[in-house]
């Protein structure tokens, strides 16, 4: 599984900044598809083998943050560790409309921001396989009074399959360490 | 204390006041005769394997620090200076050989007492006892097959004249699946706020088995730890053919467990994974052979008064609900596993237990939406006006009977019933109103002492 350390820093040029467009175009049509309530479409974004994963984040002594800060995929409990089965599942749960904690449905927008190319394989000019780094903000308002504001950081791998870039690894840093929402039922 | 503090609820009636959820009053009583007395969980001693390891937990809604000393000693302290009160910990974890408050730098050793006091022998000499103004430490705490509980109050009874019959429950959430006692490791810690008042949550574990309908969605797709292989349902059908048992005891515990009629009733989760269904039938054997009969009863869940919830199997947890101010509750989760469970096994448990449990988990969202909604009616005045119903299999149960050849000790019944929550509420009156200890572990209470009366 590919993850989100980055050998050298790319060279910012036009074959960059063309990539980092259509990166940004990728990360909007995403946010729309799960803004907009088009869920499968949304999976459609995610390839088969994706690792989608949110640690819980620790209050640690300084200089332990590299090793301690975040719970990692490989071993105990995080906020999400999952698949593509599971994910599938979190769509069919909803659209089974007996979802009560997502019935009915939440407000929520997704605003991606920050976006950058970390590395790109084998080149910028001909991207096969990138890792991203972008901030999200996403809002959530649920039935009348309910508002949770979602602030944090997504390290992505993308690759193209036939073309068009998936998702096959995404690593959701959110800034909280008790979390401060009842429940995740959104997607990052 | 005024009786009326509890409005229209009656037990005998079965009828709860609505405003026991959101009275600031009662909240306040609370803190200083439930969190006070009652053996509370702080957490477990995989999470402190060495000399100088602490977790900073709660008990009620102050902050505690979990340390095992430089000489191997396993201690609770409050989070707290004794100087000016400023939090002598602010890691959520971690190995230190002093805690030192960044406040005036008051320092204090992993056993709790006075290290360094700045300037003391100009500005204090003489005057402060050292000795005397050493970290807050609890008045008893135990170390139950690994989990801690404690309690502040020196007068409490010990940990398993608290528990009663309901120690064996916890015994099946702590001991290894093939029945070795004991043997379980912490792997991880869920922790977030709810919007609700702490007994909303705490109720529910005490064996609601009636709110069955709200987690119909995640039972349509299926999401059990076999639900890669089509099969549906939020768990695997491990309890499929056993007899359920909802039992109430004299101190205010409540769970819900079940008795398999026969041995060979058994089926063990993972029927989509061969080499992790295999284990767990190894398991299961093996859990016969030590306990023969009596390893019919197997856990589901359950709550030990007054906020320690659990689930004994799918998935596999203790889980304390602290309160945090009236309509608030901190939800810390802290999910079980054998220690000694092939990693294999260990990471199917966690992505199960990940899917299904907390704010993340597909089954316990929809509590979250419940207990949000229901407890904020309570504030209504008109809704307060009418008290909540607490009615089901009212007058239902029986003491100790035995169900499938085992005997069932407590209150019990064979059918789904709030009489755990009746029970409950006894209880949680009794401690509001300071109650003697007799009286909290139920002695004078009729129904627990009466073969046969009337629930």
């Amino acid at each position: 599984m590919p993850d989100n350390t980055v050998s050298a820093p790319i060279t910012r040029d036009d074959a960059y900044f063309r990539l980092r467009q259509e990166v940004e175009e990728f990360y909007y049509d995403e946010a729309s598809a799960l803004d907009e309530r088009r869920f499968d479409e949304w999976l459609e974004c995610l390839h088969e083998d994706i690792l989608y994963f949110m640690p819980m984040r620790f209050n640690v002594k300084f200089g332990q943050h590299a090793e301690r800060e975040n719970t990692t995929a490989d071993e105990g409990m995080s906020w999400f560790n999952e698949d593509k089965w599971t994910l599938k599942k979190r769509v069919e749960q909803i659209l089974t409309g007996v979802h009560y904690a997502e019935e009915p449905l939440s407000r929520v927008s997704h605003l991606i921001t920050n976006v950058q190319v970390k590395q790109a394989s084998p080149s910028a000019a001909d991207a096969q396989e990138i890792k991203t780094s972008c901030r999200f903000f996403v809002y959530q308002n649920r039935v009348e009074h309910e508002t949770y504001n979602y602030v944090g950081r997504r390290y992505d791998t993308l690759v193209r399959e036939n073309g068009r870039f998936q998702v096959i690894r995404r690593e959701i840093i959110l800034e909280q360490n008790i979390l401060l929402a009842k429940a995740l039922t959104t997607f990052f | 204390m005024d009786k009326n503090i509890f409005g229209d609820t009656d037990l005998d009636a079965g009828v709860v006041d609505r405003k026991i959820f959101v009275d600031e009053e009662i909240y306040q009583r609370e803190l200083e005769t439930v969190f006070t007395r009652a053996w509370l969980f702080v957490g477990h001693q995989s999470q402190i394997p060495n000399p100088g390891d602490f977790f900073t937990s709660r008990m009620g809604e102050e902050s505690v620090i979990l340390v095992r000393d430089k000489k191997d000693e396993i201690h609770v302290f409050l989070n707290s200076c004794r100087h000016r009160g400023m939090k002598v910990c602010r890691y959520d974890s971690g190995n230190t050989s002093l805690f030192t408050c960044p406040y005036h730098a008051w320092t204090y050793s992993t056993d709790g007492k006075v290290r360094g006091i700045p300037q003391y022998k100009d500005l204090y000499e003489g005057v402060l006892d050292r000795e005397k103004w050493g970290l807050i430490e609890v008045a008893q705490l135990v170390n139950y097959k690994g989990a801690v509980f404690a309690t502040w109050d020196k007068d409490a009874p010990d940990f398993e004249t608290y528990m009663g019959d309901a120690l064996m429950h916890l015994d099946m959430a702590l001991d290894c699946r093939d029945g070795r006692p004991g043997g379980s490791e912490v792997i991880g810690v869920h922790r977030w706020v709810l919007p609700t008042n702490w007994k909303y949550t705490a109720e529910n574990f005490l064996g609601d088995s009636y709110h069955n309908p709200s987690h119909r969605s995640v039972d349509l797709i299926g999401i059990g730890p076999s639900g890669r292989a089509g099969v549906k349902g939020r768990r695997d059908g491990e309890l499929e053919t056993a007899t359920h048992v909802w039992i109430n005891f004299p101190q205010g515990h409540g769970v819900h467990s079940a008795v398999q009629p026969s041995f060979g009733n058994y089926t063990p989760p993972a029927s989509d994974d061969p080499e992790i269904g295999e284990y767990f039938r190894e398991c299961h054997r093996l859990r016969q052979e030590r306990l023969g009969e009596e390893s019919r009863l197997l856990p589901f869940t359950g709550n030990f008064f007054p906020n320690t919830g659990y689930h004994g199997g799918q998935p596999r947890g203790l889980v304390v609900w602290h309160p945090h101010g009236v309509d608030k509750t901190e939800g810390w989760r802290f999910f079980l596993v054998d220690a000694d469970a092939p990693k294999s096994v260990k990471d199917y448990l966690r992505k199960f237990y990940m899917r299904y449990s907390g704010p993340a988990g597909m089954t316990e969202q929809d509590d979250m939406e419940n207990w949000l909604y229901a407890s904020k009616s309570c504030k209504g005045v008109i809704a307060r006006r009418n008290p909540f119903n607490y009615q089901l299999s009212k007058d239902a149960s029986q003491q100790n009977p035995t169900v499938n050849g085992i005997q069932i000790r407590g209150r019990v019944t064979t059918q789904m019933t709030e009489h755990m929550a009746r029970g409950y509420y006894r209880r949680w009156q009794d401690y509001v109103n300071d109650a003697d200890w007799d009286t909290l572990l139920g002695k004078h209470d009729p129904r627990h002492n009466v073969v046969q009366a009337a629930e």
